[in-house]
C-alpha cells in the first residue's frame, strides 16, 4: 500500500563508480605512458576544486531532478551570485559573513521564484527556469562588461586556496553539503515526499504529500547551492564574473553529472552519491585530459561522446536488471 | 460517440491554438501603433523572410517534441552546418548545390544518430542531444582551429537573402518565405498522415504505442531526421542572410524549443500541432522587433523576452490546467 512512499532500492552501488575508477585507471595508464603522472599533487588538487564547482551545483539540481523537475537557469546564478558576493565584500574581510548571507538570500530567492513558477503557475521547468534564466541574463549583460568587485582576502585565502594536505577547503565543503543533501533526501520525510513526488505526483497527492510546498523547497535548495557555487567561484578568481557560470556550461554539465549518477531524469528515483560520482568522473576525464595536453575542443568533443557512453551503458544495465 | 468525437477534436484544436493567436495579434497590433508600415506588403514580407528560419526549427522541433523527446543539437547543428558550407564552397560559385547537398546528408546523419541513440539506446534525448551539442561545437571549432575559414558564394547566399522582385501587389517574396510555405506545407501533410499520428500516440503513451504494434523507436527517430532537416535548411538560409559565424545558431535550440510551447505543444510530448509550433515561433521573432522599435537595449532583450515567455505561458496553463 505505502508504495508510493517506499524508497527505491538503495543497496545496489552506482554503476558511475564503476565508470569513475575504470576511468582513473585506465587514464593513469596513458598519462603514465605519456610520460606524466596524474596523481600527482597539483592535479589531484586542481581535480578536486574542478569537482568543487560543479558538484555543488550539481548536488542541489540533484533535489529538483529527483522531484521530477529541472533548473536550467543555475549557470546564471552562479554568475550573478559570485557578483553580489565580490561587490558587496569589495575586499574588505569584515563584509565577509554580511555579503554570503546576501548572496545566499538572493540565491534562495530565484529558487523560490522557480518553485512558484513551477508549482503555482504550473510552468513547464524546463520553460520556467530558462525563462528565469533569460531575466538573469539580461540583466548580467546589460550591468557587466567584465569581472567586478572584490572578494574579501580571507575568503580567497580560506575557501579559494586552503587545503588540508592534497584536499581543498573548497572539496571538504562540497563533502559537507552533499553528505547533508544525502540526509534529507535519505533520511527525512521532506525527502521521501520529495522522491514520491518525482515519482507521481498524483499518488503523491493521493497519500496525502503537498507536492507544490515540496518542490518549491527543491527548488530553492537547488539555487542555494548554486549560490554557494558562485561564493566558491568568487573565491577563487577574486571577483565577480559575469559569465563565469555560462561558460562553464554549469547548467548542461550539473545535469550531465547527475544523470551520470544514476539519477533518473524523469524524476522519483536517484540520489546525491552518484551525483558525486559522477562530479568527479566529469572532472577526471577534464584532468586526464589536462595532463595528455588534448586540444580544448578535441577535449569538447570526447566528453560528448563520454557522456553519451556512459549513460548508455547505465541505461542498458538498468534494462537487463528489469528483465 | 460519434458526434461527441469531432466535437472533441474542434475543441481541441481552437483550444490550443487560441492563446498564441491572442498574443501575436496583441504583438502585431502594438506594432503597427509604433510603426505603422509595418504590415505594408514589403516590410511584411522581408519580416517573414527573417523569421522562416527559426519557424522552420520551431516545426522540427515540434515533431521532436510531441513524439515526447527533446532535441537540444539544432543550434550546434545550424552553426556545424553554416561553417562546413563555408569551408567547402570555399568562395568557389560552382560548388553551391553539391554542398547543399552534403549538408542535407549531414544534417540527416546527425538526426539518425540523435534518434537512434535515443530509441536504441536508450539514453535520454536530453542526455543525447546535449552531447551532441558538446560533440558538434567541439568538432567545429577543432575542424577550423578556432576561426571559420573560407567563405560562402554568391549563388549559395541568394537562397537566403535574395527575393522574387516586381511581384504584383507584394512587392517582393523573399525565396526564405517560399521555401518556408513549402516546407509548412509539407510539415502539414506529415503531422495528418499515418506517421504524424502515429507520433501523437507515441509522445501521448509510448507503451499503448508499443502494444498497439507501433514501432516506436522507427517514429521517434524519424523525428530527429526530420529536426536535422529543418535544422539543415535553416542554416542554409541563416549562412546566406547573415554570413559565416560560429555565433550563427547559437541559443536556437532554446529558442525553437520555446516557440513550440509558446505555440501550445506539450513538453513530454502528446499534445500540440506544429501549426501552434510555428505560430509560436513567429510570434517569438514579433516580439524581437517590436523591442527593437521600442528601443529596448540589446543586453536588456533577453530579460524581456524571459518575462513575456513566462508570463504568456503561466497564461496559457492557466485557461487549460493539465490534463
Amino acid at each position: 500500500m505505502s508504495g508510493a512512499l517506499s524508497l527505491p532500492d538503495r543497496r545496489t552501488p552506482p554503476g558511475v563508480f564503476v565508470a569513475l575508477v575504470l576511468t582513473l585507471a585506465i587514464g593513469w595508464l596513458i598519462v603514465t605512458v605519456d610520460g606524466g603522472r596524474l596523481f600527482s599533487l597539483p592535479t589531484t588538487v586542481s581535480l578536486l576544486h574542478v569537482a568543487a564547482g560543479l558538484g555543488l551545483v550539481a548536488v542541489g539540481q540533484t533535489l529538483v531532478v529527483v522531484g521530477g523537475s529541472l533548473d536550467l537557469s543555475v549557470a546564471y546564478v552562479v554568475s550573478l551570485s559570485t557578483l553580489v558576493a565580490a561587490e558587496t565584500m569589495a575586499g574588505d574581510d569584515g563584509a565577509l559573513l554580511p555579503a554570503i548571507g546576501l548572496t545566499l538570500a538572493v540565491s534562495a530567492t530565484i529558487g523560490l521564484v522557480n518553485g512558484l513558477l513551477v508549482t503555482t503557475a504550473r510552468i513547464n521547468p524546463f520553460i520556467a527556469t530558462v525563462g528565469v534564466g533569460l531575466l538573469l541574463k539580461g540583466y548580467l549583460d546589460n550591468g557587466y562588461d567584465g569581472p567586478a568587485g572584490k572578494t574579501a582576502p580571507a575568503l580567497v585565502q580560506g575557501l579559494g586556496y586552503q587545503r588540508i594536505g592534497p584536499v581543498p577547503l573548497s572539496f571538504l565543503l562540497l563533502l559537507a553539503v552533499a553528505a547533508a543533501a544525502w540526509f534529507v533526501l535519505a533520511r527525512t520525510r521532506f525527502g521521501h515526499h520529495l522522491i514520491a513526488v518525482g515519482g507521481d505526483p498524483e499518488v503523491a497527492r493521493l497519500s496525502g504529500v503537498r507536492g507544490s510546498r515540496v518542490l518549491v523547497t527543491a527548488h530553492v535548495l537547488c539555487a542555494l547551492c548554486a549560490g554557494l557555487a558562485g561564493v566558491y567561484l568568487a573565491s577563487r578568481l577574486g571577483a565577480g564574473a559575469p559569465r563565469v557560470g555560462t561558460e562553464g556550461l554549469y547548467d548542461l554539465e550539473s545535469i550531465a553529472a547527475v544523470v551520470l549518477g544514476g539519477t533518473a531524469l524523469a524524476g522519483g528515483r536517484g540520489g546525491v552519491a552518484g551525483t558525486v560520482g559522477g562530479v568527479l568522473l566529469l572532472a577526471s576525464i577534464d584532468a586526464i585530459f589536462n595532463q595528455l595536453e588534448v586540444d580544448v575542443f578535441f577535449k569538447q568533443v570526447i566528453r560528448g561522446v563520454i557522456i553519451i557512453a556512459a549513460v548508455a551503458v547505465y541505461a542498458r544495465r538498468a534494462m537487463r536488471k528489469a528483465s | 460517440m460519434r458526434i461527441a468525437r469531432p466535437l472533441r477534436l474542434l475543441e481541441f484544436r481552437s483550444g490550443s491554438l487560441a492563446p498564441i493567436i491572442v498574443i501575436l495579434a496583441v504583438l502585431l497590433v502594438l506594432l503597427t501603433a509604433r510603426q505603422p508600415d509595418f504590415l505594408s506588403p514589403p516590410s511584411l514580407m522581408s519580416f517573414l523572410g527573417r523569421s522562416a528560419p527559426i519557424i522552420l526549427l520551431a516545426a522540427g522541433q515540434y515533431f521532436v517534441i510531441v513524439s515526447g523527446e527533446l532535441d537540444l543539437s539544432v543550434g550546434s547543428l545550424v552553426t556545424a552546418q553554416v561553417v562546413i558550407a563555408a569551408r567547402l564552397i570555399d568562395s568557389d560559385p560552382s560548388a553551391g548545390w553539391p554542398v547543399v547537398v552534403l549538408l542535407f546528408a549531414f544534417g540527416i546523419a546527425v538526426g539518425l544518430v540523435n534518434g537512434l541513440v535515443t530509441t536504441r539506446l536508450r539514453v535520454p534525448s536530453f542526455i543525447t542531444t546535449l552531447g551532441m551539442f558538446l560533440i558538434l561545437v567541439g568538432a567545429v571549432y577543432l575542424w577550423s582551429n578556432g576561426a571559420p575559414k573560407g567563405g560562402l558564394s554568391e549563388e549559395f547566399r541568394r537562397l537566403g537573402r535574395s527575393a522574387f522582385e516586381d511581384v504584383p501587389v507584394l512587392g517582393r517574396i523573399p525565396y526564405a518565405l517560399v521555401i518556408l510555405l513549402a516546407a509548412a506545407a509539407l510539415a502539414l501533410v506529415l503531422t495528418r498522415s499515418d506517421f504524424g499520428r502515429t507520433l501523437v500516440a507515441v509522445g501521448g503513451n509510448p507503451r499503448t504505442a508499443e502494444l498497439s504494434g507501433v514501432r516506436v523507436w522507427r517514429a521517434k527517430t524519424m523525428a530527429f531526421v526530420l529536426s536535422g532537416l529543418a535544422a539543415t535548411l535553416a542554416a542554409v538560409l541563416i549562412g546566406g542572410y547573415s554570413g559565416v559565424s560560429f555565433q550563427a545558431g547559437a541559443g536556437l535550440e532554446f529558442g525553437a524549443i520555446t516557440a513550440a510551447v509558446l505555440g501550445g505543444v506539450a513538453l513530454g510530448g502528446g499534445r500540440g500541432s506544429v501549426v501552434g509550433a510555428m505560430l509560436g515561433a513567429l510570434t517569438l521573432e514579433t516580439l524581437f522587433t517590436l523591442m527593437n522599435f521600442y528601443g529596448v537595449s540589446g543586453a536588456l532583450k533577453p530579460t524581456v523576452q524571459g518575462a513575456i515567455i513566462l508570463f504568456a505561458v503561466a497564461a496559457a496553463s492557466f485557461r487549460f490546467p493539465s490534463r
